[in-house]
């Protein structure tokens, strides 16, 4: 009897004895929430190297701006981040009104911190929702989630015109004044948003499953986070406290009562986790907002909106963003457009953690630590 | 007890499903085609030029001006000036577009050239559905064109403040006039 003989697999370049596979996950995969792709190379399920792959949405955002006004430069930045395109234009708004030199009126500061906050609650419920998803929970909580952001939605586009593409804030203030009724609509959302997270975390917080697929996975180190200019939820998962509305103090965010969640692990749990209850903070500044809004102008009577030809200087305009810091960095030359526009998207900074956090996780893991970073396409390749 | 919370998300699930049958808060679905939203008064699509009178073309408000040329984001206005002058309601002599294209395919319907547009002629539409072949999608002032009685009637509060605006122009413009004392007759 002839023994068979042992099988050897051939080796490759001393990473194991055995096969490594690689895999280009993306562009076009539906958990990699929009054109981005992950070279990723495994052992069996395992990730042993992982490559982002971005630029499919390229879409030349600063070099526009640098050629029209800097008016028509509004609009194109609702398109980074086109869920969140309100906080989008308050970043771009206030890098320019620190290079003018303008003031803002309090009726808008109150408009801003509004719309800014309600941006906050649809962003982070959709990623709940999202995130969810890619956990395998497929179509009930996003449903759920995209439930109450249509009713937010449906308040932009009472003030706005569009419901996405807000195209909102001016330099000096906002476009328009609140509509009849607006205040009180926001305020009956607001009322329900609440009943909403308690219904959302009994439908999922506790459950034994997510718990299982997201805690202890895609840790995040503090001292990773800090080094990698990693913002937003992600930082403070992470157990960093750093919120720019409590650093800088931007707008009129010294007014408001608010706390700022902590996670301990920074792993996937503690940044859904600590979404939801951001949300909560989010919903008692709203509050506090619709209460003390005062009446008044809109629009700072010194502000130049057509032909604006800042002095030649520079300035760097940053907010808390729902994804983390978004900071617009400004040079002008004294012409009718900025001589340089930079953008400081969370999502692209926070993006560069994902190898770290996917090392040694499977293939399965690797999907939802990138929910749990919370990017969106059109804000990393701009 | 290990299922507890699997258990209480199924009863949430369970609550939403049977209260989609009688709690319009639950259903919020809009089949679409069939059943429309009626459309907020805010709502902007694509811009469309202002003309007084019955006659599309003769009573454009719009002064080939070229703000909103200038300042579209997007660089999809095309307006050619006309070479001769025509009284506007003021009694001025304004030129007037002899072509104005906006190529909606272009076109983010961001509103910028209305916020900047000096003679409220041009005007944020709220008309959607516009699929067609892409040559046809080049908007001519012939297609662009929509009368006042039709933006009095899709943004009514802007029309009506508008209208009094235009209205308090014209009654300066015409008490100017009449303060002009008329020449005096030659003397024979």
């Amino acid at each position: 009897m002839i023994a068979a003989p042992e099988f050897q697999a051939p080796s490759r370049g001393g990473f194991a004895d055995h096969d490594l596979m690689e895999v280009a996950m993306g562009p076009h995969h539906p958990s990699t929430h929009g054109v981005f792709r992950m070279n990723v190379v495994l052992d069996g399920e395992t990730v042993v190297k992982l490559t982002p792959v971005f630029g499919y949405l390229h879409r030349n955002h600063e070099k526009i701006a640098e050629k029209n006004s800097y008016l028509a430069s509004i609009p194109y930045t609702d398109r980074l981040d086109y869920i969140c395109s309100m906080t989008n234009n308050w970043a771009y708004v206030l890098s320019v009104e620190k290079l003018v030199g303008l003031g803002v009126p309090e009726r808008a500061e109150y408009i801003r911190v509004l719309v800014g906050e309600l941006t906050r609650l649809f962003n982070h419920a959709c990623l709940a929702g999202f995130l969810l998803q890619d956990m395998g929970a497929l179509g009930t909580p996003l449903m759920y989630a995209f439930r109450e952001r249509e009713k937010i939605l449906d308040l932009f586009e009472a003030l706005s015109g569009s419901r996405m593409m807000c195209n909102y804030m001016r330099f000096g203030g906002c476009r328009c004044d609140l509509p009849d009724g607006w205040l009180e609509e926001a305020g009956k959302v607001v009322a329900g948003f609440d009943s909403f997270l308690d219904e959302f975390e009994a439908l999922l917080s506790e459950n034994e499953i997510l718990r299982a697929r997201s805690q202890g996975v895609g840790v995040l180190p503090r001292e990773l986070a800090v080094n990698a200019g990693v913002t937003g939820p992600g930082l403070r998962a992470s157990g960093v406290n750093y919120d720019i509305r409590k650093v800088d103090q931007y707008g009129i965010y010294n007014r408001f009562k608010f706390r700022v969640p902590l996670g301990a692990r920074g792993d996937v749990f503690d940044r859904y986790m600590v979404r939801i209850l951001e949300m909560r903070e989010s919903l008692a500044i709203l509050r506090q907002a619709v209460r003390d809004i005062p009446a008044g102008a809109i629009l700072d009577p010194k502000a130049k909106l057509r032909n604006l030809r800042p002095k030649p200087g520079e300035a760097y305009g940053r907010i808390e963003a729902p994804k983390g810091e978004l900071g617009f960095y400004l040079i002008s030359d004294g012409g009718p457009a900025p001589w340089r526009y930079r953008i400081r998207p969370p999502s692209f900074v926070n993006l560069t953690v994902l190898e770290d956090m996917c090392l040694g996780h499977t293939i399965a893991d690797v999907v939802i630590i990138l929910g749990s970073v919370d990017i969106v396409l059109g804000e990393v390749d701009r | 007890m290990l299922g507890r919370g699997i258990i209480r998300g199924l009863i949430e699930t369970g609550r939403n499903f049977c209260g989609s049958y009688h709690d319009p808060a639950r259903l919020t679905t809009v089949q679409y085609p069939e059943e429309k939203l009626p459309p907020q008064e805010n709502a902007r699509t694509i811009p469309f030029l202002v003309y007084d009178g019955a006659d599309p073309l003769a009573g454009l408000r719009c002064t080939a001006c070229t703000i909103c040329e200038q300042e579209c984001p997007a660089h999809c206005i095309l307006i050619v000036k006309d070479t001769v002058k025509k009284p506007d309601y003021l009694g001025k002599m304004q030129f007037h577009p002899k072509v104005f294209d906006i190529d909606i395919a272009v076109c983010m319907g961001c509103g910028i050239c209305a916020e900047v547009c000096p003679f409220d002629s041009i005007k944020m539409d709220r008309v959607f559905e516009l699929a067609r072949d892409r040559r046809a999608m080049v908007f001519h002032k012939t297609d662009l064109a929509k009368s006042n009685e039709y933006f009095r009637e899709i943004h009514p509060g802007e029309a009506a403040a508008v209208d009094v605006a235009r209205a308090e122009e014209q009654r300066k413009a015409q008490a100017k006039k009449a303060a002009i004392p008329a020449p005096a007759p030659a003397a024979p």
